[in-house]
């Protein structure tokens, strides 16, 4: 039987067992929404602004195994999704967007509409196609959901021109894909990891470093009993979060800019550093060549080449699938009749104790006036036992969330680390909400952040999303206004948030819950209260302190070691 | 260092804008690139004259394997290659210099291809360096033009760039 071309791309869809389909209609998908309508296995999602329509299939994807979806028309459809797919794309989120494009006699003549969505999109997606003939649809899309779940995961954009999706041809969805040109990486080189391991046994002060890439791979496991097999000290970047439990005494808490000290030291002077599905990036490690300056040997396991070596020297590289590389070196290890050097680690773990009480741990001056930002974290995880999926914008309340909601699951923190956008955290808090509709979903935002996406609050009503919104309301753009005191002399250049709307009203004005909370006793009940209310949206107004800052703080461009701990504690 | 890259990649489109664009959106140096189909339809060869610290070398290299549409690459300037250019140079060819003219093309190898009162159009093959000497040998005043492919590149003996 003939089908058309949009049928076809549905019909896909329903092969690839998607659930949900994030988007938004317009001219050059009209078909594919017709088929859409005369279905019922895929759900679609209408948003009110296609960046939200990729952020929650972003969202969708970070908290499950599954490849988020979205489709989008073309011209501005598709120019308003580019922000979602860089999003994707820096964070290695497996993901297909469906993109309409103007027929294909139009191409090239400014058609109405009209964008070079490939040409957009080439720089900040994994790969992208334009189908120029309807009998390429099936295996194109087949092709896409491999291209974007394998390997190093990211966005993979499927454009396809309104007469294409208009043509009839017969459906065949393949069962396998072969690109000659693609082989995903498996297994480690077993000698490197043979290696690897020698290296971690002999160490004196060894390091573990686990990023991103472990959570995407669902080698949490693996990491915790790799972790617990050496006695070695864990850290976890703000996208590897919830890969190492936090609340395990092996933990030495988040590295980077905003990360502990003792974690920032251990990375420094460590003799030994294995790093894990992370990549050294500028705001983890600060100052490459302050970073160099302390000998260490480095193992790096990635499933990415282009990851290893990039901006650090590596000593044992190791390209593999890391679940797969994990295993191995567990066998090797446990196989192996040596095991680190106990008195070495003594000492190693006693300097990491002193730098934990040098640094203080994980502080700030709580008050009975005003409300903190991180006593509303601290009270949020008290309050959800450490078990809600929490999804964030990008600013101050980020990094609270990050430094005080203790996560010891992976995929429960969801948040955009390599783009860092704003206006990321309700979407993306849809499409977790709608994975997994019984759990609690926290956004933590700014005011700042939440105004960048606040119109989805329509959608989460048509949807009945039960979202708790906590915005930590400090009336500034909190991050920038704290760069701003501490290295442009207090000069606060267009940082203040003026001609705030009424959050509760507005909240209220969408059909949900909006409460305002100005007094930190109230902070508690009203987190409470909120929770109770299963089935609804609530959005928290927290009347927070505008003048706190998130410490500690390695400074941009300085050395891990040139931390700034505290201003007034 | 001066590299020379070569690249087998599927012959699509849109293939060349994904190995222009990495380069320029990664700030890497080209100094010329050349490509065309292969004897295999659906491949098409490429060579990329770069430079680079042996770091960048590297990244440039796997970021171009990271590349979906890209079958496979290699580093002749790692190993014994050649190295071959093709220019088309228009000189002006009158009186006096019309003599050297054809001399010069002579000595350096080059055919005449084109003539006019004025002018002869000269092709040459060679290493870069060849060329770029031959057009000091005929001096900036008396070259009209100059066209010049960039380097294609073949490694030697066993050294095969295939699938
Ligand atoms: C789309 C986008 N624009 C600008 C920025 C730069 N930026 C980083 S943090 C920040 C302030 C965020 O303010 P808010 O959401 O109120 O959070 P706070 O820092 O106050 O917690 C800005 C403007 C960004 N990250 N994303």
């Amino acid at each position: 039987m003939e089908m058309t071309g949009a049928e076809i791309t549905i019909r896909c869809l329903q092969e690839e067992g998607v659930e949900y389909l994030f988007g938004y209609p317009g001219g050059a998908v009209l078909h594919i929404y017709d088929a859409l309508f005369q279905q019922e296995k895929v759900k679609h999602i209408l948003v009110r602004h296609e960046q939200a329509a990729v952020h929650a299939a972003d969202g969708y994807a970070r908290c499950s195994d599954k490849v988020g979806v979205a489709l989008v028309t073309s011209g501005p459809g598709l120019t308003n999704a580019v922000t979602g797919i860089a999003t994707a794309y820096m964070d290695s989120i497996p993901m297909v967007v469906i993109s309409g494009q103007v027929p294909t006699y139009a191409i090239g003549e400014d058609a109405f509409q009209e964008v070079d969505s490939v040409g957009i999109t080439r720089p900040c997606v994994k790969h992208n196609f334009l189908i120029k003939d309807v009998k390429d649809i099936a295996s194109t899309i087949k092709k896409a959901f491999y291209l974007a779940k394998s390997g190093r995961p990211g966005p993979v954009l499927v454009d396809i021109p309104k007469d294409i999706s208009a043509q009839k041809t017969s459906f065949v969805y393949p069962a396998s894909v072969n690109i000659r040109s693609y082989q995903p990486p498996g297994r480690g080189d077993g000698q490197l990891i043979r290696q690897a391991a020698q290296l971690l046994l002999e160490a004196k002060r060894p390091m573990i470093y686990a990023g991103g890439g472990v959570v995407l791979s669902d080698s949490s496991a693996q990491l915790t009993d790799l972790v617990r097999l050496l006695g070695f000290p864990c850290t976890n970047t703000l996208m590897g979060l919830g890969g190492y439990p936090a609340n395990d005494k092996q933990f030495v808490g988040m590295l980077g800019m905003h990360g502990t000290y003792e974690a920032n030291m251990a990375m420094q002077h460590c003799d030994v550093l294995v790093a894990i599905g992370a990549r050294f990036d500028d705001r983890v490690i600060g100052n490459v060549e302050h970073f160099a300056q302390i000998p260490r040997k480095i193992i790096h396991i990635d499933i990415d080449p282009s990851s290893i070596a990039k901006r650090v020297k590596v000593d044992v590289p190791i390209v593999g699938d890391l679940k797969l590389v994990l295993d191995e070196l567990l066998t090797v290890l446990h196989a192996s009749r040596q095991k680190p050097d106990v008195a070495d680690m003594a000492t190693w773990w006693k300097q990491i104790e002193e730098w934990r009480v040098i640094g203080g741990g994980l502080r700030y001056k709580n008050s009975s006036e005003i409300i903190k930002p991180q006593f509303v974290i601290e009270t949020l995880h008290k309050l959800t036992g450490g078990d809600a999926f929490v999804t964030s914008d990008v600013g101050q309340h980020q990094m609270w969330a990050a430094q005080y909601y203790k996560f010891n699951h992976p995929r429960r923190w969801i948040n955009s680390g390599g783009l860092g956008t704003m206006g990321f955290g309700l979407p993306a808090a849809m499409g977790v909400q709608l994975k997994h509709p019984d759990a609690t979903v926290a956004c933590v935002t700014g005011e700042g952040s939440i105004q960048m996406n606040i119109q989805e609050l329509s959608t989460c009503r048509q949807y009945h999303l039960p979202i708790k919104v906590l915005s930590l309301n400090n009336r500034y753009l909190g991050m920038v206004r704290q760069w701003q005191e501490f290295f442009h002399g207090n000069r606060f250049s267009e940082s203040y948030m003026d001609a705030l709307p009424d959050f509760v009203k507005l909240a209220e004005a969408y059909g949900h819950i909006g409460m305002r909370i100005d007094h930190p006793s109230d902070v508690e009940p009203a987190m409470k209260e909120a929770f109770a209310r299963k089935k609804d949206l609530v959005f928290m107004d927290f009347r927070t302190d505008p003048s706190e800052n998130v410490f500690p703080m390695v400074p941009g461009g300085k050395g891990l070691s040139e931390v700034v701990l505290s201003e007034d504690l | 260092m001066r590299h020379i890259i070569s690249l087998l990649m599927e012959n699509e489109a849109g293939a060349l804008s994904r190995v222009a664009g990495l380069f320029s959106a990664r700030g890497y140096n080209i100094e010329s690139l050349t490509v065309a189909p292969t004897e295999e339809a659906t491949l098409s060869r490429m060579t990329i004259v770069t430079s680079g610290s042996d770091a960048v070398i590297e990244q440039i290299t796997k970021q171009l394997n990271k590349l979906i549409d890209v079958v496979s690459v290699m580093d002749l300037s790692e190993g014994d290659h050649i190295e071959r250019e093709l220019m088309l140079v228009k000189v002006r060819a009158e009186g006096e210099s019309r003599e050297e003219m054809k001399r010069l093309a002579d000595i350096f190898r080059g055919r005449i291809l084109d003539v006019s009162d004025h002018t002869y159009t000269i092709e040459l093959t060679g290493s870069r360096v060849k060329l770029d000497s031959f057009i000091e040998a005929i001096g900036r005043d008396l070259i009209l033009e100059t066209v010049r492919t960039g380097a294609s590149g073949i490694g030697r003996g066993n050294r095969i760039l295939s699938l």
